[in-house]
């Protein structure tokens, strides 16, 4: 196990200040139609205030890169599922299927 | 594989402390793992009871003793007891947690208060499960498929909420036995000295933790749905009800393999402790639980073929199902390795893993079969898809879990099963369970639906058989549950390592004291050093 890492207050403010930030940016966002990249952009600025939290306030980026490799495994099981349900459902339009 | 030990049988696990809080309380992996043996029988007898009342309906056509909306309820209970509550915490839960640290050289699990609290889970989740039936039961079968499960009686909601629940006992025990492998293996005992049960709890455990949020986020989903009004399955609310298959089956396909796993893991510790030889193809048994976990990921759209799923998709899903034979076969024929110049002891043991061979090997093929698309669209949903399921898990796992309770009995409670009597359950379960299910198969092909409450006159003569070994199997069962008790009260007393096994639990005493091991055990060979 790493050793253990005392973060800066002021890293901890800054991350708060850039969570706060794109919560803005998540309702401005929000008034605007850009079709089908609406999931795609909030899900964008959601992934960025995810990773935000788990590398400082969870300490990832400074604790043993195991605890980093079983975080990724879990993403790349997540990965898997959404995949193939996709693969499913974008291939379902493209053979005119009526579900 | 040797351990330092000094044999005081006066002192055990068992009288270690007395009373009834003492058991409710207790953070022992030992007696959590009894806890969890006494609930998996109450369970398995509830459940196995419902079985008898399908098949005894199904005796005849038409009504044979209850109604058709009744039968929906019985078939429901029976798959959701089966699954939930017995089969995937019967092998890790019971089993693992009993034998685990034991294997491993270790005196208790990684973390034993949360190995209580997931016992638990599962009895609070079971008692949220059985609310339902105080709302006219629930009657959407064990796969609460959307949209039905959304328009039908409140007693679904209470199911759903209850195996959400029990889903939390099996992620901890899966995050326990994890942390314990890594952590708290004993001096020299290298990842390639690890018994191979506990090769088959570790990738069930990576399944455990990966797999299972998913069940809870599904049927978190279906419950909003239901209660909330949101729009995700159901189509009239906006939503996919194939969705909910691919959520559903995405956690339900690796948990076959929860259940089939460990299963292989007993299996090999019995074939290379009856046979009295050194386990063939160590590595490969290894790593093809591995291959096994991992593969189980990829192939869940195998049970959508006929749902509505794109042919892309189901084309992609039945090439990954084909490779899951590829491990399973490995495990197969190293196994017959094993017997292959063994000194072979027809224990009763072995012989429940010798049927499993036999039995998981049908339901294996026919797994194939049921993996090509094309013949999918005849099979699914019919009989045989019902006798290819209980091959594999009441043949493969009931069979391995039957095996490992009769080996590992004598290190649990000191005394010895009646080998005679325990050979006359695994005869009748065999039989009743060839004779219960090998119908199935052809009613199946016959085009018989499954989960009917009628069929045609066609099919009775075989529902009729199939019903006769239901009732063997169960006389089966009804045996060895008398077995047991009767040994656990006058059994003959068992020495340390009764069968002369290897492995490091057969080197305390019977049964083991409450730290396990007197003095640390050093490990300095392979577990299964015979010849």
């Amino acid at each position: 196990m790493g050793a253990h890492h005392i973060i800066p207050a002021k890293t901890f403010l800054n991350v708060l200040i850039a969570l706060l930030f794109l919560t803005f940016v998540t309702v401005w966002v929000a008034q605007f139609d850009f079709g089908v990249m609406n999931a795609f952009i909030a899900m964008a600025v959601a992934s960025i205030k995810g990773a935000l939290v788990l590398m400082y306030f969870m300490h990832l980026k400074y604790d043993d890169k195991s605890y980093l490799v079983i975080f990724f495994t879990g993403i790349f099981f997540l990965f898997v599922f959404f995949f193939f349900s996709q693969l499913d459902i974008v291939t379902r339009i493209f053979e005119g299927n009526t579900l | 594989m040797s351990a330092t030990t000094t044999h005081d049988s006066s002192k055990n696990y068992i009288n270690h402390e007395s009373g009834i809080l003492s058991w409710l309380t207790t953070l022992d992996h030992k007696r959590i793992g009894l806890l969890y043996m006494w609930t998996v029988l109450t369970f398995f007898a509830i459940g196995g009871f419902y079985a008898m009342l399908i098949r005894t309906e199904l005796f005849t056509a038409g009504k044979t003793i209850v109604d058709a909306g009744t039968y929906n309820q019985f078939m429901t209970f029976h798959g959701a007891i089966m699954v939930f509550m017995v089969i995937i915490p019967g092998v890790p839960a019971f089993l693992g947690n009993f034998v685990l640290p034991l294997q491993l050289g270790a005196k208790d699990v990684a973390f034993p208060r949360v190995n209580l609290l997931s016992w638990y889970c599962l009895i609070v989740g079971a008692a949220i499960a059985l609310c339902s039936l105080f709302y006219n039961g629930a009657d959407t079968g064990w796969t609460f498929y959307t949209p039905y499960s959304i328009d039908t009686d409140n007693g679904t909601v209470w199911l759903v909420l209850g195996a959400f629940v029990m889903g939390f006992s099996s992620i901890l025990t899966g995050l326990n036995f994890i942390a314990t492998v890594h952590k708290l293996r004993a001096p020299g005992m290298t990842f390639f000295r690890m018994p191979l049960f506990v090769w088959g709890l570790y990738s069930t455990a990576v399944l455990q933790v990966l797999a299972t949020p998913v069940l809870g986020i599904t049927l978190l989903l279906l419950a909003a749905e239901r209660i909330l009004g949101i729009g995700i399955f159901d189509p009239d609310l906006g939503g996919d009800p194939v969705l909910f298959q691919h959520f559903f089956w995405f956690y339900s396909h690796p948990a076959v393999y929860i259940m089939i796993l460990p299963a292989m893991g007993i299996v090999s510790e019995l074939i290379t402790a009856f046979s009295r030889k050194t386990i063939f193809g160590y590595k490969a048994i290894a790593f093809s639980s591995i291959g096994i976990a991992a593969v189980s990921f990829f192939v869940w759209g195998h049970h959508m073929f006929v749902s509505g799923q794109s042919e892309v998709a189901g084309i992609v899903f039945s090439f990954i199902t084909m490779l899951v034979g590829v491990p399973t076969a490995i495990k197969t024929f190293n196994w017959v390795a094993t017997m292959f110049q063994g000194s072979v002891r027809f224990d009763a043991p072995l012989l429940f893993a010798m049927g499993f061979l036999f039995l998981f090997t049908i339901g294996g093929v026919t797994g194939i079969f049921l993996a090509v698309t094309a013949m999918d669209v005849h099979f699914h949903d019919t009989y045989f898809v019902v006798a290819h399921f209980h091959y594999v898990m009441v043949g493969g796992t009931l069979m391995a879990i039957m095996g490992g309770l009769y080996y590992w009995f004598p290190k649990m409670f000191g005394r010895m099963v009646s080998d005679f009597w325990a050979r006359i359950t695994f005869l009748l379960i065999f039989i009743g369970f060839n004779v219960t299910f090998f119908p199935q198969f052809i009613l199946g092909a016959m085009g018989m639906p499954r989960r009917y409450y009628d069929y045609l006159p066609a099919y009775e003569s075989l529902n009729k058989i199939s019903t006769i070994g239901a009732w063997t199997i169960g006389t089966g069962f009804l045996i060895a549950l008398g077995v047991i008790i009767y040994a656990m009260k006058k059994g003959e007393k068992a020495s340390d390592n009764p069968w002369g096994a290897k492995t490091l639990e057969w080197q305390t005493s019977s049964p083991p004291p409450h730290e396990n091991f007197i003095n640390d055990p050093v490990v300095t060979a392979g577990p299964y050093e015979y010849r």
